[in-house]
Protein backbone atom coordinates (compact mmCIF):
# COMPACT_ATOMS: atom_id res chain seq x y z
CA UNK A 1 0.00 0.00 0.00
CA UNK A 2 2.84 2.35 0.71
CA UNK A 3 4.58 1.80 -2.68
CA UNK A 4 1.24 2.55 -4.25
CA UNK A 5 0.73 5.82 -2.67
CA UNK A 6 4.30 6.52 -3.45
CA UNK A 7 3.60 6.00 -7.44
CA UNK A 8 0.25 7.74 -6.97
CA UNK A 9 2.53 10.84 -5.63
CA UNK A 10 4.96 10.61 -8.01
CA UNK A 11 1.98 9.98 -10.60
CA UNK A 12 0.24 13.14 -9.59
CA UNK A 13 3.45 15.47 -9.51
CA UNK A 14 4.16 14.81 -13.12
CA UNK A 15 0.55 15.48 -14.05
CA UNK A 16 1.20 18.65 -11.77
CA UNK A 17 4.01 19.83 -13.53
CA UNK A 18 2.84 20.26 -16.71
CA UNK A 19 0.00 22.19 -15.24
CA UNK A 20 1.71 24.39 -12.56
CA UNK A 21 3.71 26.42 -14.57
CA UNK A 22 6.97 24.51 -13.53
CA UNK A 23 8.21 24.62 -16.87
CA UNK A 24 6.69 27.29 -18.01
CA UNK A 25 8.38 30.21 -15.51
CA UNK A 26 11.99 29.12 -16.23
CA UNK A 27 11.39 29.30 -20.16
CA UNK A 28 10.41 32.60 -19.37
CA UNK A 29 13.45 33.33 -17.41
CA UNK A 30 15.54 32.23 -19.62
CA UNK A 31 13.82 34.58 -22.10
CA UNK A 32 14.59 37.34 -20.06
CA UNK A 33 18.30 36.38 -19.71
CA UNK A 34 18.37 36.11 -23.88
CA UNK A 35 16.77 39.67 -23.95
CA UNK A 36 19.04 40.65 -21.42
CA UNK A 37 22.16 39.27 -23.63
CA UNK A 38 20.85 41.87 -26.44
CA UNK A 39 20.68 44.32 -24.14
CA UNK A 40 24.38 44.35 -23.24
CA UNK A 41 25.18 43.51 -26.84
CA UNK A 42 24.06 46.73 -28.04
CA UNK A 43 25.36 48.57 -25.21
CA UNK A 44 28.67 47.15 -26.20
CA UNK A 45 28.42 47.97 -29.14
CA UNK A 46 27.99 51.72 -28.64
CA UNK A 47 31.21 51.66 -26.30
CA UNK A 48 32.95 50.62 -28.72
CA UNK A 49 32.15 53.09 -31.13
CA UNK A 50 33.17 55.44 -28.92
CA UNK A 51 36.95 55.39 -28.75
CA UNK A 52 36.95 55.82 -32.99
CA UNK A 53 34.54 58.76 -32.28
CA UNK A 54 36.39 60.69 -29.73
CA UNK A 55 39.86 60.14 -31.80
CA UNK A 56 37.73 61.63 -35.31
CA UNK A 57 36.31 64.52 -33.33
CA UNK A 58 39.53 65.45 -31.70
CA UNK A 59 41.58 65.67 -34.77
CA UNK A 60 39.36 68.69 -36.10
CA UNK A 61 38.47 70.22 -32.29
CA UNK A 62 41.00 69.92 -30.26
CA UNK A 63 39.65 72.65 -28.08
CA UNK A 64 36.91 71.06 -27.00
CA UNK A 65 38.94 68.98 -24.81
CA UNK A 66 36.37 69.30 -21.68
CA UNK A 67 33.42 67.30 -23.95
CA UNK A 68 35.83 64.81 -25.27
CA UNK A 69 37.11 64.03 -21.21
CA UNK A 70 33.38 63.51 -19.90
CA UNK A 71 32.68 61.10 -23.22
CA UNK A 72 35.79 59.22 -22.52
CA UNK A 73 35.21 59.01 -18.58
CA UNK A 74 31.73 57.96 -19.42
CA UNK A 75 33.37 55.15 -21.19
CA UNK A 76 35.08 54.26 -18.96
CA UNK A 77 32.67 53.81 -16.27
CA UNK A 78 30.30 52.33 -18.45
CA UNK A 79 33.20 49.27 -18.89
CA UNK A 80 33.48 49.36 -14.77
CA UNK A 81 29.25 48.93 -14.46
CA UNK A 82 28.52 45.32 -15.41
CA UNK A 83 25.19 43.33 -14.48
CA UNK A 84 25.34 39.72 -14.88
CA UNK A 85 21.75 37.86 -15.30
CA UNK A 86 22.22 36.63 -12.01
CA UNK A 87 21.88 40.43 -10.96
CA UNK A 88 19.05 41.36 -12.71
CA UNK A 89 16.40 40.89 -9.84
CA UNK A 90 18.60 43.23 -7.90
CA UNK A 91 16.91 46.74 -8.74
CA UNK A 92 20.04 48.83 -7.41
CA UNK A 93 22.28 47.07 -9.80
CA UNK A 94 19.98 47.56 -12.48
CA UNK A 95 19.05 51.12 -12.27
CA UNK A 96 23.31 51.63 -11.59
CA UNK A 97 23.85 50.31 -15.06
CA UNK A 98 20.76 52.10 -16.52
CA UNK A 99 22.52 55.20 -15.13
CA UNK A 100 26.17 54.74 -16.42
CA UNK A 101 24.84 53.77 -19.37
CA UNK A 102 22.17 57.08 -19.97
CA UNK A 103 25.64 59.39 -19.04
CA UNK A 104 27.23 57.80 -22.21
CA UNK A 105 24.56 58.82 -24.08
CA UNK A 106 23.71 62.30 -23.00
CA UNK A 107 28.09 62.84 -23.04
CA UNK A 108 27.48 61.22 -26.77
CA UNK A 109 25.06 63.60 -27.64
CA UNK A 110 26.52 66.86 -26.30
CA UNK A 111 29.46 65.53 -28.68
CA UNK A 112 27.26 65.23 -31.36
CA UNK A 113 26.07 68.92 -31.02
CA UNK A 114 28.86 70.35 -30.61
CA UNK A 115 30.09 68.86 -33.78
CA UNK A 116 27.62 70.65 -35.23
CA UNK A 117 29.59 73.66 -35.13
CA UNK A 118 32.49 72.44 -37.27
CA UNK A 119 31.99 71.79 -40.63
CA UNK A 120 34.92 70.22 -41.74
CA UNK A 121 34.52 67.53 -39.53
CA UNK A 122 30.74 67.34 -40.36
CA UNK A 123 31.90 66.84 -44.09
CA UNK A 124 34.64 64.11 -42.84
CA UNK A 125 33.14 60.79 -44.35
CA UNK A 126 34.89 58.98 -41.47
CA UNK A 127 32.93 61.09 -39.12
CA UNK A 128 29.86 60.78 -40.80
CA UNK A 129 29.90 56.96 -41.03
CA UNK A 130 30.45 56.45 -37.49
CA UNK A 131 27.20 58.89 -36.84
CA UNK A 132 25.53 56.28 -38.84
CA UNK A 133 26.58 53.40 -36.79
CA UNK A 134 26.08 55.26 -33.67
CA UNK A 135 22.13 56.33 -34.88
CA UNK A 136 21.54 52.75 -35.93
CA UNK A 137 23.08 51.21 -32.95
CA UNK A 138 21.12 53.60 -30.11
CA UNK A 139 18.04 52.19 -31.99
CA UNK A 140 18.84 48.82 -31.48
CA UNK A 141 19.46 49.72 -27.82
CA UNK A 142 15.94 50.96 -27.76
CA UNK A 143 14.63 47.67 -29.84
CA UNK A 144 16.78 45.81 -27.17
CA UNK A 145 15.60 47.06 -24.21
CA UNK A 146 12.11 47.21 -25.11
CA UNK A 147 11.95 43.64 -25.70
CA UNK A 148 13.88 43.07 -22.33
CA UNK A 149 11.26 44.77 -20.75
CA UNK A 150 8.85 43.03 -22.51
CA UNK A 151 10.21 39.43 -21.38
CA UNK A 152 10.53 41.04 -17.68
CA UNK A 153 6.50 41.79 -17.34
CA UNK A 154 5.72 38.36 -18.61
CA UNK A 155 8.19 36.70 -16.60
CA UNK A 156 6.97 38.96 -13.29
CA UNK A 157 3.39 38.11 -14.42
CA UNK A 158 4.21 34.46 -14.33
CA UNK A 159 5.40 33.89 -11.08
CA UNK A 160 2.85 36.01 -9.34
CA UNK A 161 -0.22 34.40 -11.04
CA UNK A 162 -1.77 31.91 -9.35
CA UNK A 163 -1.16 28.55 -9.85
CA UNK A 164 2.51 29.57 -10.89
CA UNK A 165 2.89 31.71 -7.61
CA UNK A 166 2.55 28.61 -5.25
CA UNK A 167 4.87 26.35 -7.46
CA UNK A 168 7.37 29.50 -7.26
CA UNK A 169 7.18 29.50 -3.59
CA UNK A 170 7.73 25.87 -3.00
CA UNK A 171 10.05 24.52 -5.84
CA UNK A 172 11.77 27.25 -7.50
CA UNK A 173 12.08 30.28 -5.50
CA UNK A 174 12.48 32.49 -8.68
CA UNK A 175 12.56 36.35 -8.31
CA UNK A 176 11.06 39.47 -9.70
CA UNK A 177 13.66 40.70 -12.38
CA UNK A 178 13.91 44.81 -12.95
CA UNK A 179 12.72 46.33 -15.88
CA UNK A 180 14.17 49.91 -17.63
CA UNK A 181 12.83 52.39 -16.06
CA UNK A 182 11.19 54.75 -19.05
CA UNK A 183 14.37 57.82 -19.30
CA UNK A 184 12.85 61.66 -18.68
CA UNK A 185 13.38 63.73 -21.37
CA UNK A 186 15.78 65.81 -19.72
CA UNK A 187 18.26 63.63 -18.46
CA UNK A 188 19.57 62.44 -21.79
CA UNK A 189 18.58 65.69 -24.25
CA UNK A 190 21.77 67.76 -24.53
CA UNK A 191 22.23 70.90 -23.28
CA UNK A 192 22.77 73.45 -26.05
CA UNK A 193 24.32 76.70 -25.28
CA UNK A 194 24.40 80.03 -27.35
CA UNK B 1 -5.78 9.27 2.99
CA UNK B 2 -7.18 8.68 -0.44
CA UNK B 3 -9.59 11.54 -0.42
CA UNK B 4 -6.94 13.77 0.67
CA UNK B 5 -5.23 12.65 -2.65
CA UNK B 6 -8.10 12.99 -5.21
CA UNK B 7 -8.52 16.52 -3.66
CA UNK B 8 -4.80 17.26 -4.54
CA UNK B 9 -5.22 15.54 -7.67
CA UNK B 10 -7.70 17.69 -8.90
CA UNK B 11 -6.95 20.78 -7.50
CA UNK B 12 -3.45 20.90 -9.06
CA UNK B 13 -5.46 19.82 -12.26
CA UNK B 14 -7.63 22.61 -11.75
CA UNK B 15 -4.54 24.70 -11.21
CA UNK B 16 -3.51 23.49 -14.88
CA UNK B 17 -6.22 24.95 -16.92
CA UNK B 18 -6.09 27.84 -14.83
CA UNK B 19 -2.44 28.53 -16.16
CA UNK B 20 -3.95 28.42 -19.63
CA UNK B 21 -2.97 32.44 -20.01
CA UNK B 22 -3.93 34.28 -23.48
CA UNK B 23 -1.52 35.06 -26.03
CA UNK B 24 -1.38 38.84 -26.34
CA UNK B 25 -2.66 40.71 -30.07
CA UNK B 26 -1.02 41.97 -32.61
CA UNK B 27 -0.65 45.53 -32.75
CA UNK B 28 -3.48 47.06 -34.79
CA UNK B 29 -1.79 49.54 -37.00
CA UNK B 30 0.12 47.13 -39.02
CA UNK B 31 -1.34 46.82 -42.26
CA UNK B 32 -1.85 43.21 -43.72
CA UNK B 33 1.23 41.11 -45.29
CA UNK B 34 -0.24 40.83 -48.91
CA UNK B 35 3.07 40.68 -51.18
CA UNK B 36 6.77 41.78 -51.52
CA UNK B 37 4.91 44.84 -52.86
CA UNK B 38 2.73 46.84 -50.23
CA UNK B 39 1.82 49.88 -51.91
CA UNK B 40 -0.53 51.07 -49.27
CA UNK B 41 0.65 54.64 -50.26
CA UNK B 42 -0.36 54.33 -53.43
CA UNK B 43 2.80 55.98 -54.98
CA UNK B 44 3.73 53.11 -57.17
CA UNK B 45 2.30 52.65 -60.76
CA UNK B 46 0.93 49.35 -61.56
CA UNK B 47 3.22 48.35 -64.02
CA UNK B 48 5.91 49.29 -62.02
CA UNK B 49 4.76 47.63 -58.48
CA UNK B 50 4.42 44.52 -60.71
CA UNK B 51 7.66 44.29 -62.28
CA UNK B 52 9.24 44.82 -58.58
CA UNK B 53 6.83 42.14 -56.99
CA UNK B 54 8.32 39.90 -59.82
CA UNK B 55 11.95 40.48 -59.14
CA UNK B 56 11.44 40.15 -55.41
CA UNK B 57 10.17 36.81 -55.83
CA UNK B 58 12.43 35.92 -58.06
CA UNK B 59 15.35 37.01 -56.13
CA UNK B 60 13.64 35.04 -53.07
CA UNK B 61 13.31 31.58 -54.81
CA UNK B 62 17.18 32.07 -55.74
CA UNK B 63 18.67 33.46 -52.64
CA UNK B 64 15.63 32.78 -49.90
CA UNK B 65 16.06 36.14 -48.89
CA UNK B 66 12.56 38.11 -48.71
CA UNK B 67 12.63 41.88 -49.29
CA UNK B 68 9.55 43.43 -49.04
CA UNK B 69 8.17 47.15 -49.75
CA UNK B 70 6.22 49.51 -47.83
CA UNK B 71 4.30 52.28 -48.43
CA UNK B 72 2.46 53.89 -45.63
CA UNK B 73 0.27 57.73 -46.57
CA UNK B 74 1.06 58.52 -42.41
CA UNK B 75 2.46 57.37 -39.55
CA UNK B 76 -0.09 59.24 -38.20
CA UNK B 77 2.43 60.73 -35.24
CA UNK B 78 4.27 57.23 -34.55
CA UNK B 79 8.16 57.30 -34.51
CA UNK B 80 9.23 55.60 -37.88
CA UNK B 81 11.65 53.34 -35.84
CA UNK B 82 8.88 51.83 -33.63
CA UNK B 83 6.94 51.89 -36.62
CA UNK B 84 9.03 50.05 -38.68
CA UNK B 85 10.23 47.26 -35.86
CA UNK B 86 6.33 46.71 -35.18
CA UNK B 87 5.87 45.98 -39.10
CA UNK B 88 9.01 43.38 -38.72
CA UNK B 89 7.74 41.84 -35.45
CA UNK B 90 4.42 41.36 -37.35
CA UNK B 91 5.01 40.38 -40.32
CA UNK B 92 8.39 38.34 -39.54
CA UNK B 93 10.29 38.71 -42.84
CA UNK B 94 13.21 36.57 -43.80
CA UNK B 95 13.16 32.95 -43.19
CA UNK B 96 13.30 31.06 -39.77
CA UNK B 97 16.59 30.80 -38.18
CA UNK B 98 18.73 32.26 -40.22
CA UNK B 99 16.60 36.19 -40.26
CA UNK B 100 17.74 37.23 -43.54
CA UNK B 101 14.34 39.68 -44.01
CA UNK B 102 14.67 43.41 -45.28
CA UNK B 103 11.76 46.03 -45.27
CA UNK B 104 11.95 49.04 -46.88
CA UNK B 105 9.70 51.31 -45.77
CA UNK B 106 7.97 54.45 -47.05
CA UNK B 107 5.94 57.15 -45.01
CA UNK B 108 4.45 59.18 -47.98
CA UNK B 109 3.65 62.45 -45.86
CA UNK B 110 6.38 62.63 -43.23
CA UNK B 111 8.86 61.63 -46.26
CA UNK B 112 10.94 59.41 -44.44
CA UNK B 113 12.39 56.38 -45.37
CA UNK B 114 13.76 53.22 -43.62
CA UNK B 115 15.56 50.15 -44.07
CA UNK B 116 14.98 47.53 -41.42
CA UNK B 117 17.80 45.00 -41.67
CA UNK B 118 17.04 40.85 -40.03
CA UNK B 119 19.86 39.90 -38.23
CA UNK B 120 21.05 37.93 -40.33
CA UNK B 121 21.78 40.59 -43.04
CA UNK B 122 23.44 43.19 -40.80
CA UNK B 123 26.87 41.78 -41.89
CA UNK B 124 26.59 42.67 -45.08
CA UNK B 125 23.94 45.45 -45.18
CA UNK B 126 25.04 47.40 -42.52
CA UNK B 127 23.83 50.75 -41.33
CA UNK B 128 26.19 52.61 -42.86
CA UNK B 129 25.28 50.34 -46.68
CA UNK B 130 21.47 50.80 -45.69
CA UNK B 131 22.31 54.42 -45.16
CA UNK B 132 24.04 55.18 -48.16
CA UNK B 133 21.28 53.39 -50.41
CA UNK B 134 18.95 55.58 -48.67
CA UNK B 135 20.76 58.99 -49.37
CA UNK B 136 22.29 57.92 -53.20
CA UNK B 137 20.06 55.88 -54.35
CA UNK B 138 16.37 56.29 -53.28
CA UNK B 139 15.85 60.28 -51.99
CA UNK B 140 17.09 61.58 -55.11
CA UNK B 141 14.77 60.07 -57.00
CA UNK B 142 12.13 60.33 -54.60
CA UNK B 143 12.44 63.87 -53.93
CA UNK B 144 12.04 64.23 -57.74
CA UNK B 145 9.04 62.65 -57.36
CA UNK B 146 9.88 59.32 -59.13
CA UNK B 147 8.74 56.97 -56.54
CA UNK B 148 9.13 53.81 -58.83
CA UNK B 149 12.84 54.32 -59.87
CA UNK B 150 12.98 55.46 -56.27
CA UNK B 151 11.98 52.35 -54.65
CA UNK B 152 13.06 49.54 -57.84
CA UNK B 153 16.50 51.25 -57.39
CA UNK B 154 16.50 50.54 -53.76
CA UNK B 155 15.38 47.15 -53.84
CA UNK B 156 17.98 46.50 -56.77
CA UNK B 157 20.64 48.43 -54.37
CA UNK B 158 19.70 45.97 -51.56
CA UNK B 159 19.47 42.57 -53.80
CA UNK B 160 23.10 43.85 -54.78
CA UNK B 161 24.52 43.66 -51.54
CA UNK B 162 22.84 40.59 -50.13
CA UNK B 163 22.94 38.51 -53.09
CA UNK B 164 25.05 35.32 -52.11
CA UNK B 165 24.77 35.88 -48.59
CA UNK B 166 22.36 33.14 -48.77
CA UNK B 167 20.99 30.17 -50.83
CA UNK B 168 17.59 28.88 -50.92
CA UNK B 169 17.00 25.09 -50.18
CA UNK B 170 16.94 22.86 -53.00
CA UNK B 171 13.08 23.34 -53.53
CA UNK B 172 11.30 25.35 -51.13
CA UNK B 173 12.66 27.57 -48.68
CA UNK B 174 11.91 26.60 -45.41
CA UNK B 175 8.66 27.87 -43.71
CA UNK B 176 8.32 29.12 -40.58
CA UNK B 177 6.78 26.53 -38.33
CA UNK B 178 4.51 27.17 -35.16
CA UNK B 179 4.90 23.78 -33.00
CA UNK B 180 1.36 22.86 -33.18
CA UNK B 181 0.14 21.79 -29.51
CA UNK B 182 1.91 18.03 -29.32
CA UNK B 183 -1.49 16.96 -28.77
CA UNK B 184 0.12 12.99 -29.41
CA UNK B 185 2.51 13.47 -26.49
CA UNK B 186 -0.38 14.70 -24.43
CA UNK B 187 -2.70 11.74 -24.92
CA UNK B 188 -0.09 9.26 -24.65
CA UNK B 189 0.85 10.60 -21.39
CA UNK B 190 -2.22 10.63 -20.24
CA UNK B 191 -2.61 7.16 -20.87
CA UNK B 192 0.67 5.83 -19.50
CA UNK B 193 -0.49 7.99 -16.59
CA UNK B 194 -4.13 5.96 -16.77
CA UNK B 195 -2.66 2.87 -17.00
CA UNK B 196 -0.53 3.52 -14.19
CA UNK B 197 -2.43 4.52 -11.82
CA UNK B 198 -5.50 2.10 -13.00
CA UNK B 199 -3.13 -0.65 -11.55
CA UNK B 200 -3.76 0.52 -8.13
CA UNK B 201 -6.93 1.78 -8.04
CA UNK B 202 -10.30 2.36 -10.01
CA UNK B 203 -11.05 5.32 -8.22
CA UNK B 204 -7.99 7.34 -8.91
CA UNK B 205 -7.94 6.03 -12.54
CA UNK B 206 -11.45 7.26 -13.10
CA UNK B 207 -10.63 10.67 -11.50
CA UNK B 208 -7.28 11.53 -13.05
CA UNK B 209 -9.35 10.49 -16.43
CA UNK B 210 -12.32 12.83 -15.71
CA UNK B 211 -9.60 15.56 -14.97
CA UNK B 212 -7.11 14.34 -17.47
CA UNK B 213 -8.82 14.56 -20.72
CA UNK B 214 -10.66 17.68 -20.84
CA UNK B 215 -7.07 19.18 -19.90
CA UNK B 216 -5.23 17.31 -22.80
CA UNK B 217 -8.48 18.91 -25.16
CA UNK B 218 -8.08 22.39 -23.38
CA UNK B 219 -4.17 22.47 -24.34
CA UNK B 220 -4.64 21.24 -27.32
CA UNK B 221 -7.73 23.41 -28.62
CA UNK B 222 -7.77 26.40 -26.75
CA UNK B 223 -11.24 27.08 -27.95
CA UNK B 224 -13.54 23.95 -26.43
CA UNK B 225 -16.56 24.80 -24.62
CA UNK B 226 -17.32 24.34 -21.18
CA UNK B 227 -19.82 21.74 -21.84
CA UNK B 228 -17.40 19.88 -24.38
CA UNK B 229 -15.04 19.97 -21.68
CA UNK B 230 -17.80 17.83 -19.02
CA UNK B 231 -18.54 15.71 -21.94
CA UNK B 232 -14.75 14.78 -22.51
CA UNK B 233 -14.45 14.43 -18.27
CA UNK B 234 -17.42 11.44 -18.61
CA UNK B 235 -15.64 9.90 -21.31
CA UNK B 236 -12.48 9.99 -19.42
CA UNK B 237 -13.69 8.63 -16.53
CA UNK B 238 -15.18 5.38 -18.28
CA UNK B 239 -11.47 5.34 -20.17
CA UNK B 240 -10.01 5.63 -17.01
CA UNK B 241 -12.10 2.77 -15.84
CA UNK B 242 -11.60 0.58 -18.66
CA UNK B 243 -8.19 1.26 -18.61
CA UNK B 244 -7.90 -0.02 -14.93
CA UNK B 245 -9.72 -3.54 -15.28
CA UNK B 246 -7.57 -4.00 -18.18
CA UNK B 247 -4.19 -3.17 -16.48
CA UNK B 248 -4.98 -4.06 -13.02
CA UNK B 249 -4.23 -7.69 -12.82
CA UNK B 250 0.03 -7.15 -13.42
CA UNK B 251 0.15 -4.19 -11.12
CA UNK B 252 -0.56 -6.63 -7.67
CA UNK B 253 0.90 -9.65 -8.38
CA UNK B 254 4.23 -9.08 -9.58
CA UNK B 255 6.39 -7.27 -7.65
CA UNK B 256 7.20 -4.72 -10.34
CA UNK B 257 4.45 -3.83 -12.44
CA UNK B 258 5.01 -0.36 -13.35
CA UNK B 259 8.63 -0.20 -14.20
CA UNK B 260 8.63 -0.84 -17.78
CA UNK B 261 6.19 1.72 -18.49
CA UNK B 262 8.17 4.43 -17.64
CA UNK B 263 10.42 3.34 -20.39
CA UNK B 264 7.65 4.36 -22.40
CA UNK B 265 8.55 7.70 -21.54
CA UNK B 266 9.75 10.27 -24.28
CA UNK B 267 11.44 8.70 -27.41
CA UNK B 268 9.96 9.54 -30.55
CA UNK B 269 6.77 10.89 -29.38
CA UNK B 270 7.80 14.24 -27.99
CA UNK B 271 8.17 16.45 -30.30
CA UNK B 272 6.62 14.60 -32.69
CA UNK B 273 3.06 15.90 -34.59
CA UNK B 274 4.46 19.36 -35.65
CA UNK B 275 3.47 20.61 -38.56
CA UNK B 276 3.13 23.61 -40.66
CA UNK B 277 -0.18 24.68 -40.97
CA UNK B 278 -2.73 26.38 -43.54
CA UNK B 279 -0.08 26.69 -46.26
CA UNK B 280 -0.39 26.18 -49.85
CA UNK B 281 -2.70 28.79 -50.43
CA UNK B 282 -0.46 30.59 -52.74
CA UNK B 283 -0.48 33.66 -50.30
CA UNK B 284 2.98 35.03 -49.41
CA UNK B 285 4.05 34.90 -45.74
CA UNK B 286 6.90 35.98 -43.43
CA UNK B 287 9.30 33.24 -42.97
CA UNK B 288 9.72 33.64 -39.61
CA UNK B 289 13.03 36.22 -39.06
CA UNK B 290 13.92 37.84 -36.51
CA UNK B 291 14.95 41.71 -36.43
CA UNK B 292 17.03 43.37 -33.97
CA UNK B 293 16.34 47.25 -34.91
CA UNK B 294 19.26 47.25 -37.21
CA UNK B 295 19.02 49.41 -40.60
CA UNK B 296 18.90 53.35 -41.13
CA UNK B 297 16.32 55.87 -41.99
CA UNK B 298 16.55 58.59 -44.14
CA UNK B 299 14.41 61.10 -45.31
CA UNK B 300 13.85 63.30 -48.44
Amino acid sequence: MRRSLVLVSAAVMLLGLFGCGYNEMQGKEEAVFAAWGDVEAAYQRRADLVPNLVEVVKGYAKHENETLVAVTEARARVGSVQVSKEMLNRPEAVQQFQQAQSQLGGALSRLLVISEQYPALKADQGFRDLQNQLEGTENRINVARVRYNRAVQDFNTSIRIFPNSLTNSWLLHLTRKEPFKAEGGAATAPKVKF
Amino acid sequence: MRYRQSILLVFLSLAALAGLSPRPGLALDVPPLAAHVNDYAGVMSKQAAGELEAELTRFEKSDSTQIVILTIPSLEGEDLETFSIKVAESWKIGQKGIDNGVIILVARDERKVRIEVGRGLEGKLTDLMSGRIIRERIAPRFRAGDFDGGLIQGAQAVMEVVRGEYKANAEEPVRGRRGAPPILTLLIFLFLALVFIGAISKVFAAVTGAVGLPIVAKLAFSALSLPVLGGLAGLGIVVGLVLSVLFSGGGRSGGKGGGPWLGGFGGPFFGGGSSSGGEGGGGFFGGGGDFGGGGASGGW
